[in-house]
């Protein structure tokens, strides 16, 4: 199995909170990964590590054997271009067009003439399933076109690597399912390595290989989906049947914490 | 427990540490404007034009309107109160210098450049900060694109070229205020107004003015990015940090402008 990222021994605090407690873990090339778990558990600011927008604390981040936790900002652009992201909101530039965020990242970093970019706009647009909509500004579409939209700017470098935080939060279930199959198609079309950080179980069971899962800022898990369905630990089992978490504490230590004690 | 005097130290050492804190940032984003509109076109990363006059049209051309009434008001005020002086002495003539000086010299960049603090320094702290709470600007990094490069330095050429152009049209339209009190009000015949005018107005007066309409214009994009990025939650502190935007940029503004007329006031 070639790795695309390796994590190792990766710390990282908020203030004086640790959010990752040394966790390692790699990802594979040309298959999709999930990064699963429950809300706090860091998986989003794992992502943010990965994509380069946090520094840790400690530890290594290994994209293609650059450790991108020491390399300058130069260097790190040049990791960035072979990268794409559909962040949770879409973050789309409201003040410009589809067309024009699509285009964005084409006139920032290739010499293609206006022609070309906007041909390879098109291209990206209709991928997405967004012909037509090349005029339309940011705040005239709904929230699941916002994402396939953020979607075409993220592949509009044909990326090595794509990275998804949240990819279904707050869509209906049929866009939802339309993004996962869209997520699907573009492993196995164009071979992208995959990254998508979720909580979102039928999301998971449709576009992952490879599960990654963080419980507390540790990572309890990581292996194939099948070995995912398998485990018998009780945290992940826990998760997957969608069971609250137990009594965390005795009647006694509940006084105590009311009583302010 | 520690003792009020080690709570007073604590304290104040959190504070000069969250000063500390500020002036640090604050030069971060100095130095990162400064780098990306002088610097990094040296190297190769072209300016962005469209975008840069775009910016000129909202900021500059937009606010002619505004510009225009506030500064032919503020003219006929100060004819009016130096008539109210002058004319104890029978020297009525002398509103005209009055009014020109002042105006070339002081009321016209200094109102010019709190209106585009209003109008446009505030819209920076906000476009930011909201560009920053959706993550536009967490994209814009991933795409590899320099936040600052993309939206400040269109912004700081924008007001670099705007604000002077619009002091000069406000010290055009402050004097013809004057002049038309002058001479319906006061009875000044409107050729002596005229001439009186032109000779104590020195070139240097109006360059002395523009100089610190540009530095004006660097100072509220600065301090508007500066607060815009500053922001990390959502809406409620978009509008906190728009204010403190206004506010920081107007107060800049003045302690400028106390030290530029203390500067011009003994070199020039």
């Amino acid at each position: 199995m070639e790795t695309a990222i390796e994590v190792r021994n990766l710390i990282t605090h908020y203030g004086d909170r640790e959010i990752l407690k040394n966790i390692s873990f790699s990802i594979p090339k040309r298959k999709t990964t999930v990064i699963l778990g429950g809300s706090g558990c860091g998986k989003s600011t794992l992502l943010k590590h990965l994509i380069g927008l946090l520094k840790p604390t400690g530890g290594e981040i290994l994209i293609n054997s650059n450790d991108i936790t020491k390399i300058n900002e130069d260097e790190m652009n040049g990791v960035r271009k072979k990268m794409g992201v559909l962040f949770q909101g879409a973050a789309l530039l409201n003040s410009m067009t589809v067309a024009g965020n699509v285009a964005l990242p084409l006139r920032e970093h290739t010499k293609l003439n206006a022609s070309t970019v906007n041909i390879m706009v098109r291209m990206k647009l209709d991928l997405v399933g967004l012909s037509g909509f090349d005029k339309f500004y940011p705040s005239q579409l709904s929230g699941g076109m916002k994402k396939r939209a953020g979607l075409a700017r993220a592949i509009a470098l044909d990326p090595e690597m794509l990275f998804f935080d949240e990819p279904s939060a707050g869509l209906d279930p049929v866009t939802a399912a339309g993004l996962d199959e869209l997520i699907v198609n573009l492993r196995n079309v164009f071979g992208m390595t995959i990254i998508a950080v979720t909580h979102e179980l039928p999301s998971v069971f449709t576009i992952a290989d490879y599960v990654i899962m963080l419980d507390k800022g540790q990572v309890i898990f990581a292996g194939t989906l099948d070995e995912l369905k398998a485990s018998d630990n009780p945290r992940i089992r826990m998760f997957l049947e969608r069971k609250p978490e137990q009594e965390m504490y005795s009647p006694e230590d509940y006084f105590k914490i009311i009583a302010g004690e | 427990m520690p003792s009020i005097a080690e709570n007073l130290i604590g304290l104040a050492g959190k504070k000069a540490r969250s000063v500390f804190r500020d002036i640090n940032d604050a030069s971060k984003i100095v130095n990162d404007i400064f780098y990306w509109s002088c610097i990094s076109p040296l190297k190769g990363k072209p300016l962005r034009f469209r975008a840069s006059i775009y910016e000129m049209v909202k900021a500059g051309y937009n606010s002619v309107p505004i510009i225009a009434v506030i500064s032919f008001f503020i003219g006929i005020i100060l004819a009016f109160q130096a008539a109210y002086q002058l004319k104890k002495v029978g020297a009525l003539i002398y509103v005209a210098n009055l009014v020109g000086v002042s105006i070339t010299r002081e009321l016209g960049p200094i109102i010019t450049a709190i209106i585009v603090s209003g109008r446009s320094g505030s819209a920076y702290a906000a476009e930011i900060g909201s560009m920053k709470a959706a993550e536009e600007v967490d994209a814009l990094i991933s795409m590899g694109i320099n936040p600052v490069r993309f939206i400040v330095v269109p912004k700081l050429i924008a007001l670099m070229v705007m604000v002077p152009a619009l002091t000069l049209f406000s010290d055009l339209i402050g004097i013809t205020g004057g002049f038309v009190l002058s001479v319906s009000v006061l009875e000044i015949h409107p050729y002596n107004y005229f001439q009186q005018t032109v000779n104590a107005l020195l070139v240097k007066d109006v360059l002395t003015g523009l100089m610190k309409a540009w530095a004006f214009g660097v100072i509220i994009t600065v301090v508007g990015a500066y607060q815009g990025f500053k922001v990390t939650g959502g809406a409620e502190e978009v509008g906190r940090r728009t204010t403190a935007a206004v506010v920081a940029s107007i107060f800049l503004v003045i302690v400028f402008d106390l030290l530029f007329t203390a500067l011009f006031y003994y070199f020039t």
